[in-house]
């Protein structure tokens, strides 16, 4: 436990595995995520970057070794699971929003309901992220009326009224029109300057060459490269890694 | 055919209503909590509380009402120092219970499983979630087969004479014994159930409405 302290580590995932059923979808993974930095996760479908970044706020659950996030402990039964996720913002790729909340809500929900903001903070902290990210005149509209890239800006500006000290995006745009993919890429960029750590699992990879820190490249649950995004991308090591790339650049 | 024994007995036949009316709505405000919470009980993650609910839903959605009534009234009440008027409001309270709290899971699991998973990833905790994200979605979806629900209860109620309730069906036979009217008197009986419920079906219509406007 001793490895917890390290004040610049915020996310460590230490021999995590996992198994759904008899399949092995993450084998004895390790990853440390220094504070402030944007670690990328590349890899093929099915090759366990989602499921990874996912244990990380015990949305899933784990089979063996460890977790921490600013030295928390997160899969151990002493650990407050909500107040942990109160710190970390999770956006997935389903944005899902919720559509019985306008904007403005949908914002202003959690603020009130986990941090006990009262209803007006909220409601003018939620206005001022939103119009930070160009959704200023849709506050009073309901989810469903919105683009996609709409939604998933949205949704980033309700993981960050939470103020988290972790940002985790799990495919943002991969459910996303060509067209509206930009619009939410900008907006992870723009959270580059507050020196947030942010996890992004990506199949962006022009994206990720250029804004993360670190990549680490999976496949079938198992970490095969990790480190400088410009080297990886253009000295893949591995054959798997080198196969990948040429599949997803050339395309 | 002589329609003037129906007019004749006009202030009867409203006792009639208010009876069954009463009844209907207080047993509506019995089946609603019982339902909702049997219907959370049943999506638990507490195996016990699954069991619990599993029990109450098949077993009250299995016993004929009838049965129910008799049985609440004549062996229950008996016990319990229980009025007639009581055990009715309970047997068609508790007996509606069990279909409601199906309608309930039905809506709860209608809602899309991303729903909770961001609710919970923001830090609220499961019945803060239950609370302000789920129930809310689930609700709307569960509006019409509720409707259906509420109409069914209200004809249900005309079972609640057997354990002598004078409600609506308890005046009509009344005063076919005394008058031998039946076919005024019956014919009659029927329209009124059908404004009754026809009624709470346009409530209830508007009610969908103006949820539905808000998307």
């Amino acid at each position: 436990m001793g490895q917890t302290t390290n004040p610049d580590i915020m996310v460590r995932v230490k021999n995590v595995s996992k198994k759904f059923g008899r399949l092995e979808v993450l084998k004895n993974v390790s990853i440390d995520v220094p504070r402030s930095q944007v670690f990328g996760f590349i890899g093929p479908s099915g090759a366990g970057k989602s499921t990874i970044v996912r244990t990380v706020n015990a949305l899933e659950g784990i089979d063996g070794g460890e977790v921490w996030v600013d030295g928390v402990s997160v899969h151990s039964r002493s650990t407050n699971l909500n107040k942990l996720r109160a710190n970390i913002g999770f956006v997935s790729q389903s944005f899902n929003l919720y559509p019985h909340l306008k904007v403005l809500e949908n914002v202003a929900l959690a603020p009130i309901k986990v941090k006990r903001q009262s209803r007006s903070e909220a409601e003018d902290r939620a206005a001022s992220i939103l119009k930070s990210l160009g959704l200023g005149d849709k506050m009073d509209v309901f989810p469903t009326r919105l683009s996609g890239g709409q939604q998933q800006r949205v949704a980033i500006a309700r993981a960050l009224s939470m103020e988290p000290k972790l940002m985790m995006f799990d495919e943002p745009t991969s459910a996303l029109d060509p067209e509206l993919i930009k619009e939410v890429l900008d907006a992870i960029r723009g959270l580059l300057k507050t020196g947030i750590t942010i996890l992004l699992v990506t199949h962006e990879m022009n994206f990720a060459r250029d804004i993360c820190d670190s990549v680490v490249f999976m496949a079938d649950g198992e970490i095969l490269e990790t480190g400088d995004p410009k080297q990886f991308f253009s000295q893949p090591k591995t054959k798997r890694a080198q196969d990948f790339l040429s599949a997803v650049l050339n395309r | 055919m002589n329609w003037f024994v129906v007019y004749q007995n006009l202030p009867l036949f409203l006792n009639g209503i208010r009876m069954t009316l009463t009844i209907s709505f207080l047993a509506l405000l019995v089946s609603i909590p019982v339902g909702v919470l049997a219907g959370l009980f049943r999506v638990s993650r507490w195996r016990a509380l699954r069991f619990v609910s599993a029990l109450y839903v098949e077993f009250f959605r299995g016993v004929p009402l009838l049965v129910l009534l008799i049985w609440i009234f004549f062996v229950l009440g008996r016990f319990l120092k229980l009025s007639p008027y009581a055990s009715a409001v309970a047997g068609l309270g508790i007996f509606s219970g069990a279909f409601v709290a199906e309608i309930v899971r039905a809506g709860i699991q209608a809602v899309p499983r991303g729903q909770m998973e961001a609710a919970r990833a923001s830090g609220m905790t499961y019945i803060q979630a239950m609370r302000h994200v789920i129930l809310p979605q689930a609700l709307r979806k569960v509006l019409p087969p509720m409707a259906s629900q509420f109409i069914i209860l209200v004809k249900d109620s005309s079972l609640v004479s057997v354990i002598s309730v004078v409600d609506l069906s308890m005046v009509a036979k009344n005063l076919v014994a005394t008058t031998f009217r039946s076919i005024e008197i019956w014919t009659f009986v029927a329209v009124l159930y059908f404004v009754i419920t026809y009624s709470l079906s346009r409530l209830i219509a508007l009610c969908e409405r103006k949820f539905q406007m808000d998307h």
